[in-house]
């Protein structure tokens, strides 16, 4: 592990000065919290009138409600009230989770609580208020529901047969969206190609399983006609907005508080009906009301993700130049696309990045999203990566074993080269300061490949099935406007960052990025006072309160560091030049004499300074001390989005070592290795600990978690123990290290790394395996590759 | 509560003497420690998969929210809030070294498996750690960050042994 990076961006100034913190791997003191038992989760607010709610859900996927009676529960102890979607509706307008610019989507209003017709198995149906929870939970079962059940559409492929039950009668079928992104001549290209590799890959369902389940208080203040909302989400603002629109309250009346977020991963960036319903309850009964889902809530209403059957060609010529990529990808939703950032993202992230490291000239590459009676689908960590970097990946070894070349050999001929960037990817999609050659030359170098294969070798003579797999990446972070909002969504690509200094000399920083434990508070902290000279301890927060922070996105899509960051770099800077203004009237000097470290302005020749305190208290509390004009501003706000780009790509390239039980099907991941290359880094260790953490994610959707549904859409394993995710025993240490190249949209030159594990390792893992399946001739196709496929595959079963 | 019934009970928390206090027959240990505030104690599953709840009765790591509050009656009992002793100051010290926590939710029944680790005094290495975590669910780290703090705080435990 590196302890020191120092970083290679000369824009931020000289690594020996004093309070030089970007690069550095400092401790997260703040998260001492967490283990004092002190965190602050949203379960853990009381307060004063507070109740509880529970919601009645379908038990059915599909299924028409005749008829409700709630009389009976409304007598049970403890029961304030029982609202169904006609109350709800009366206070909060309905959604619907379409964009405008990427075609066409069709999706039906949505509200929060299912009329007439519940459409999965978990939708919310009633909610019921009560004293505690426990009581609302035993007046739901006294709710009767008249249910009439209808048949379900379950599977994807059929969706759009023609004797396939359509869920939304008024769309005529079952497509929620369709895109086709072409470049060059496919047809031709096949043509001339001398090898042709195809594939079909399954990708099941699986979901986030934050440790901490969603949950929300709402606050009506009727006196004040405001809503306080403690919410365990990502994006504050976001909620802010969406809340004062659908309740019809003026914005600055709506006030989003996210503190601690038991884990986050996509799952808590999106607009849920129950906690609508809680809003709903709250501003209808005017007292503060508190939902927090169950495990068994959340598997059943918490956004699913992949759900993808991708089947892909690559054409390459006799040298191993790839000439052709065609993929046709078909993934299903649930019956409503989620709002506000829509259902079809991932689908479009697999058309955007499938082939995104190769020149590939020619390429196709067709979408298809259809309606389901399952649980929502949406974006969760590495959005649409793990099935783009999967085809991709999969097709580049087996055109690579198809004309006898080394997998590492056909990658390094077919790269961009990294010094021709900017470019595109096949798709179109622009990319630049990428790395994929010194990525993937670092990785062979730390994986000592030959090393590697003769173990093979020597395990395959004793029976054993060693197998080697490698690939390389994109990772979309940074989002610019070009991502949601040309199509219309008020999600802020923006992002805002106000910095004060206080009269005790202490050092006041506010950011819209919100912290879900991956550091964002330490790396703000860092980067004030690294630009601004100050020591670490002199420097206070404020993050997630849309009453005290600068506008913004939130956190999501890997943007904290590089947007958030930016802003954080750029308000300091400001601040820095204000302070030195202040002192040069002060000190009777020019401004180009002086300069800040170890919280005192210094005079760059020697001499007596003054300390941020002094000067701070001069400017409170003894302006007459200053000369008359000077406007001395001892606060500054600055913001940052990305221009002129999608996406601030970063790369990653990925190796492991698996070995195969030929007697149990079970993996065993040996050895696992992560080259990624985010820029600049600002705590090496946390960037570390996010790929690490993403990899965990990957290997679980590779191997281990899937939503499993019955052909009449219940889900079969929504607790802990059935849903298997990754446990300490079965992962292995993953090994990590670094090519930097600085993103050339900011100063602080930082791109994002929460994506590239959970989108690269079930692509590296498949290949591994079938790596070692190739000396049998057998080959894994679908994930999760569970003990079962790959004893099917091996022909054991 | 359809039916509850309540019962009064005698039990310590942290140190903390409860006398005749009346606690709900039907609610687990999780739920009455976090309604006294002691929130450091995390429900994730409510079927003793996760671990998170995991707190410490009469010298041993349960699963808080597989015990009902009405059976700690002359119990012991030790949650995230009172690990204050120079044992487990240190091991928090390792823990933030080593970024051996992200969202932190998982932290307070991970800390309390490794004190019950630690309380063994003896040396394993990582698959034995990973083997002895593994009732302790984290979906941030990956884990291994947890190994390298458990393996320091064992080092450092039985050093003078």
């Amino acid at each position: 592990m590196v302890d020191i990076t120092l970083n290679q961006n000369s824009k931020l100034g000289s690594i020996d000065r004093p309070n030089s913190y970007i690069g550095r791997s400092l401790t997260r003191d703040g998260a001492i919290r967490h283990l004092e038992g002190g965190g602050k989760f949203v379960d853990d607010l009381i307060l004063p009138r507070m109740v509880n709610s529970a919601f009645l859900r379908s038990p059915y996927a599909h299924a028409e409600i005749k008829s409700i009676n709630i009389s009976d529960a409304q007598k049970y102890p403890g029961v304030i009230d029982i609202f169904l979607s006609e109350h709800i509706d009366t206070v909060c307008k309905p959604w619907i989770g379409v964009l405008s610019h990427l075609g066409e989507m069709r999706s039906p209003e949505q509200s929060p609580l299912a009329k007439k017709i519940a459409r999965w198995q978990g939708e919310a149906i009633a909610i019921v208020i009560a004293n505690t929870r426990a009581q609302a939970e035993d007046a739901i079962e006294a709710i009767e529901v008249d249910w009439v059940e209808k048949e379900p559409q379950i599977n994807m492929e059929t969706a759009l047969d023609k004797d396939t039950v359509v869920i939304h009668k008024e769309l005529g079928n079952n497509l929620f969206w369709t895109r086709t992104v072409e470049q060059g001549d496919v047809k031709k290209a096949f043509k001339e190609s001398s090898t042709i590799v195809e594939a079909t890959l399954d990708f099941a369902r699986h979901t986030g399983v934050t440790l901490e389940t969603r949950g929300i208080v709402a606050d009506w203040d009727k006196s004040e006609k405001k809503m306080s909302i403690y919410h365990n989400g990502q994006a504050p603002h976001m909620m802010q907005h969406i809340i004062a629109k659908h309740f019809d309250i003026s914005e600055g009346l709506v006030r989003v508080i996210s503190k601690d977020v038991g884990g986050s991963f996509g799952i808590k960036v999106h607009v849920y009906g129950d906690e609508m319903a809680a809003i709903a309850a709250s501003k209808i009964l005017g007292r503060p009301v508190k939902f927090v889902a169950d495990r068994l809530e959340s598997f059943t209403t918490d956004i699913h993700a992949r759900c993808h059957k991708i089947s892909g060609k690559l054409g390459v010529d006799k040298n191993g130049k790839f000439l052709s990529m065609e993929i046709n990808d078909l993934s299903g939703i649930g019956p409503y696309s989620m709002y506000p950032r829509t259902s079809a993202i991932e689908t479009n992230q697999v058309l955007n990045l499938s082939g995104s490291p190769y020149i590939i000239p020619n390429y196709k590459a067709v979408g298809t999203v259809v309606f389901q009676n399952k649980t929502p689908m949406c974006q969760y960590r590495a959005v649409g990566h793990p099935i783009a970097v999967a085809i991709t990946e999969v097709l580049v070894d087996k055109a690579a074993k198809k004309i006898g070349m080394k997998v590492e050999d056909i990658r390094k001929i077919n790269f961009i080269p990294d010094d021709q960037y900017p470019n595109k990817t096949p798709s179109g999609v622009p990319l630049e300061d990428l790395s994929h050659q010194a990525t993937m030359n670092k990785l062979l170098k730390i994986m000592n490949v030959p090393d590697l294969e003769k173990q093979k070798k020597l395990d395959l003579e004793k029976g054993i099935l060693t197998g080697i797999g490698i690939i390389s990446m994109c990772e979309v972070t940074n989002p610019s406007p070009l991502f949601y909002g040309v199509g219309g969504a008020h999600i802020s690509s923006q992002d805002g960052a106000s910095i004060r200094l206080e009269g005790s000399g202490a050092v006041h920083v506010s950011s819209s990025i919100t912290e879900q434990g991956q550091g964002t508070e330490a790396i703000m902290k860092q980067i004030a006072a690294d630009q601004l000279g100050v020591s670490m301890d002199t420097i206070r927060l404020t993050l997630g309160d849309t009453d005290a922070t600068p506008y913004g996105g939130g956190t999501w899509a890997s943007r904290g560091a590089g947007i958030g960051g930016e802003a954080v770099l750029k308000a300091a800077r400001t601040l820095k030049n204000n302070i030195l203004k202040i002192a040069s009237a002060i000190m009777q000097t020019d401004i180009d004499t002086i300069d800040i470290a170890n919280n005192s302005v210094i005079r760059k020749n020697g001499g007596e300074g003054i300390s941020l305190k002094k000067l701070a208290e001069t400017v409170y509390y003894r302006g007459h001390e200053i000369p008359q004009g000077t406007n001395p501003e001892l606060i500054a706000t600055s913001s940052f989005y990305i221009e002129g780009i999608p996406f601030v790509f970063t790369n990653s390239a990925m190796g492991c070592q698996v070995t195969v039980d030929q007697d149990t099907g079970l993996i065993k991941i040996n050895k696992f290795w992560v080259i990624e290359d985010c820029g600049t880094q600002i705590n090496p260790k946390l960037v570390e600990e996010q790929i690490r953490g993403g990899v965990i994610q990957g290997i679980g959707g590779a191997l281990y978690e899937e939503c499993v549904y019955d052909d009449q859409g219940n889900m079969q394993n929504a607790t802990m123990a059935d849903y298997l995710v990754p446990m300490a025993c079965e992962m292995p240490d993953i090994i990590v290290d670094h090519v930097i190249t600085n993103s050339g949209r900011s100063i602080l030159g930082a791109k994002g790394a929460g994506e590239a594990g959970t989108g690269g390792a079930p692509a590296v893992i498949m290949n591994a395996i079938n790596d070692a399946l190739s000396s049998m001739n057998k080959e894994v196709t679908s994930q999760p590759i569970t003990p079962e496929k790959i004893l099917k595959a091996i022909g054991k079963i | 509560m359809q039916g509850s019934k309540n019962i009064t009970i005698n039990f310590i928390i942290n140190d903390e003497i409860f006398n005749n206090i009346t606690v709900p027959v039907r609610q687990h240990l999780g739920d009455f420690l976090r309604s006294i505030g002691l929130t450091g104690t995390h429900i994730g599953c409510e079927q003793g998969a996760c671990g998170a709840c995991t707190v410490e009765l009469d010298g041993k790591a349960v699963r808080s929210c597989l015990i009902l509050s009405s059976q700690i009656n002359g119990s012991v009992i030790k949650t995230v809030e009172g690990l204050d002793d120079t044992l487990m100051k240190k091991v928090k010290e390792i823990f933030l070294k080593h970024n051996a926590l992200q969202c932190g939710f998982c932290s307070s029944g991970m800390l309390i498996t490794t004190k019950e680790i630690l309380n063994k005094k003896k040396k394993l290495n990582r698959e034995q750690i990973r083997t002895e975590i593994s009732g302790n669910y984290c979906r941030c780290t990956g884990y291994q960050s947890i190994v390298d703090a458990i393996e320091e705080a064992i080092e450092d435990n039985i050093k003078d042994i």
